[in-house]
């Protein structure tokens, strides 16, 4: 599904990933983890194309896409959610949902001006999508409520919610968990799980071991840019390199 | 309030507007609420690039200018008659708009308010030293009136009032359907985060650029009605206080709200006009006002009426919520 190739990028003199190569397989749930710092958003900033890498590649279903701009990445079938989620606060959850889709429809100017059939029915399109991503996750019952007014683990719904309306194949996660209690984790692990059902794959970071522990199918280890591990939960668990990276890191934090 | 929603709405707004002539004292009257619409209809453009796509852009007066210019310069210089010209001035403004905006709408924040600031002072300036086209500090006057369409004649304050409202109504009408659009979502994602707009697939630069020229199309209309409503222009125009008044007229009526810059420029309009006996000492008073306003009113008056719609429609849909949850437990322990 996703093929990545010795993939590099700099800041000025700071390499925030540095020659990272890995597969992500159709269909699985892929995690990323590593401490603070160590390139994790960067690299789905790469591979969403926000920033263009270095050098290196990435091929997304047989198609090269280093060079691509992030909304043409996700109009092939790539969607991400952020470390922070910004929602339209004013909104309702239904309405910040609707433009989710807007990238399968083709209306622009005129149709608008001419109030054109395309348009009207691409409208319906859009507010069918909504609906059936809301209904996905579990969130029929806030359709109404405005953005601003719900909790976290809600939002983190929309935002799932959100990068299922575009129809994508991959769907990387950033932090999907992050600020939510650990009841709520358990009901976003079983959603994301229901996603990976539905035939998309998932890649994902976050912090949360227990939950990345119980559901990943393998797990690659970022420090300081470096890929320094890749396998599965139990592999990643007795790697020594891996305990020492974050058993460094925490004793440098503590 | 809920009259003030939908078609009916808008046909109380457009009535009140066509029965101002008849409780207007004089002229005088007219020719500040005519004025009052012609900077609403260029406000409106403003409103679409800042309020609803979010990128400040400080350099607008600039492009109301060249509209306005575009309808001088044609009926003077080259004699063009005066709905040609006018035509052209959304025209103009929306071709350089759109050069402007390919350039300037890659910059993010505050370096694409300080480049589009520097725009407007560029225009200014051009407007100002070239002569030979412009008129210079002197600027263009004689500029004829709009002609006659048929048998309707624009000669009266009246005719020349309503002239601007039906403009006024049509740009709005326009707005209305943008905002309200995929299109219009599209820009507001924008507005709301340009990383999450592009994650959803969302082209930045297509859609920004696109606002950019409609919101400059819009201050060359606008121009190029005052053109037609003033009869002469200074360099003036384009003076960035005068971009300056319409984002004031933004904050007052509601940025991101359709009927925002009406309100904010009637309202400061006429605001400016009761002040207007204190003479030098009236933004002693205007500068509080505006003060207060921003206080109690963030969202501008628009923004606040939307605001309390929005709670009242809340509390009724958690009220029927309640009541079908009620309904089905009945209907469970009845089972
Ligand atoms: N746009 C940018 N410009 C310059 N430096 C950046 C940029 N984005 C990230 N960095 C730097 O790259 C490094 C990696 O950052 P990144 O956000 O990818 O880490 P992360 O693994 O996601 O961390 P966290 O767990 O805290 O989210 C950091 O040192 C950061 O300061
Ligand atoms: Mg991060």
């Amino acid at each position: 599904m996703l093929k990545i190739e010795n993939l590099t990028k700099q800041f000025g003199g700071l390499t925030a990933v540095r020659d990272v190569s890995v597969t992500f397989e159709k269909g699985k749930i892929n995690a990323i983890i590593g401490p603070n710092g160590a390139g994790k958003t960067t690299f789905f900033n790469l591979i969403s194309g926000m920033h263009q890498p270095t050098s290196g590649r990435i091929i997304f279903k047989g198609v090269d896409v280093t060079r691509m701009r992030a909304d043409q990445v996700a109009r092939l079938g790539v969607a991400r959610t952020f470390q922070t989620t910004h929602l339209f606060d004013n909104a309702t959850v239904f309405d910040n949902l609707i433009v989710g889709h807007r990238l399968r429809t083709k209306s622009g100017f005129w149709d608008v001006v001419f109030n054109t059939k395309r348009l009207r029915e691409e409208e319906k399109a859009c507010r069918k999508k909504a609906e059936e991503v809301l209904e996905f996750v579990g969130l029929n019952h806030a359709a109404y409520r405005l953005a601003g007014d719900i909790s976290q683990e809600e939002r983190k719904r929309v935002a799932f919610a959100l990068a299922l309306a575009t129809e994508p194949d991959l769907v990387l996660l950033d932090e999907p968990a992050g600020g939510v209690n650990p009841e709520e984790t358990v009901g976003l692990a079983e959603l994301i799980k229901k996603m990976v059902r539905h035939g998309l794959t998932v890649c994902l970071i976050e912090h949360k071991m227990d939950m990345i522990m119980g559901m990943a199918d393998k797990i690659m280890v970022l420090d300081h840019g470096e890929k320094i591990a890749e396998g599965t939960p139990a592999e990643i668990q007795r790697n020594p390199v891996v305990i020492e990276a974050y058993l460094g890191s925490e004793h440098a934090a503590a | 309030m809920k009259y003030l929603q939908g078609k009916a709405g808008w046909a109380i707004l457009i009535a009140l507007a066509l029965l101002f002539p008849l409780v207007a004292g004089n002229n005088y009257q007219l020719y500040v609420m005519s004025l009052a619409f012609i900077f609403a209809i260029s406000t409106a453009g403003l409103n679409l690039i800042t309020g609803y796509t979010g990128q400040l852009n400080l350099g607008h007066a600039g492009f109301m200018a060249i509209g306005a210019y575009t309808v001088g310069i044609l009926t003077v210089t080259y004699e063009w008659p005066f709905w040609g010209a006018f035509a052209m001035s959304g025209v103009v403004a929306g071709v350089i708009g759109f050069f402007v905006g390919v350039v300037s709408l890659r910059l993010k924040e505050h370096f694409f308010a300080i480049f589009t600031l520097c725009v407007g002072f560029i225009i200014y300036l051009i407007i100002e030293k070239w002569d030979s086209v412009t008129g210079g500090t002197v600027g263009i006057i004689g500029i004829p009136g709009p002609a006659p369409i048929g048998p309707i004649t624009f000669d009266s304050a009246i005719s020349q009032y309503y002239l601007v409202v039906f403009f006024l109504v049509v740009s709005l009408w326009l707005m209305h359907r943008i905002v309200n659009s995929l299109l219009g979502r599209t820009f507001i994602a924008i507005r709301n985060s340009d990383d999450l707009a592009q994650a959803l697939g969302i082209n930045l630069m297509r859609n920004k650029t696109l606002s950019f020229v409609l919101s400059t199309f819009y201050a060359g209309i606008a121009g190029g009605l005052y053109a037609g409503y003033v009869r002469f222009l200074g360099p003036d125009l384009a003076g960035t206080h005068y971009t300056f008044d319409m984002i004031t007229y933004l904050l007052v009526g509601g940025i991101g709200t359709l009927m925002g810059p009406v309100a904010g420029s009637l309202l400061v309009a006429w605001v400016t006009q009761s002040l207007q006996f204190l003479q030098d000492y009236r933004m002693v008073v205007f500068g509080p006002l505006l003060v207060l306003l921003v206080i109690f009113f963030p969202h501008g008056i628009v923004g606040f009426y939307y605001k309390k719609r929005m709670e009242r429609e809340m509390k009724k849909r958690a009220a029927e919520a309640s009541r079908a949850q009620a309904v089905k437990k009945e209907a469970g322990t009845n089972a």
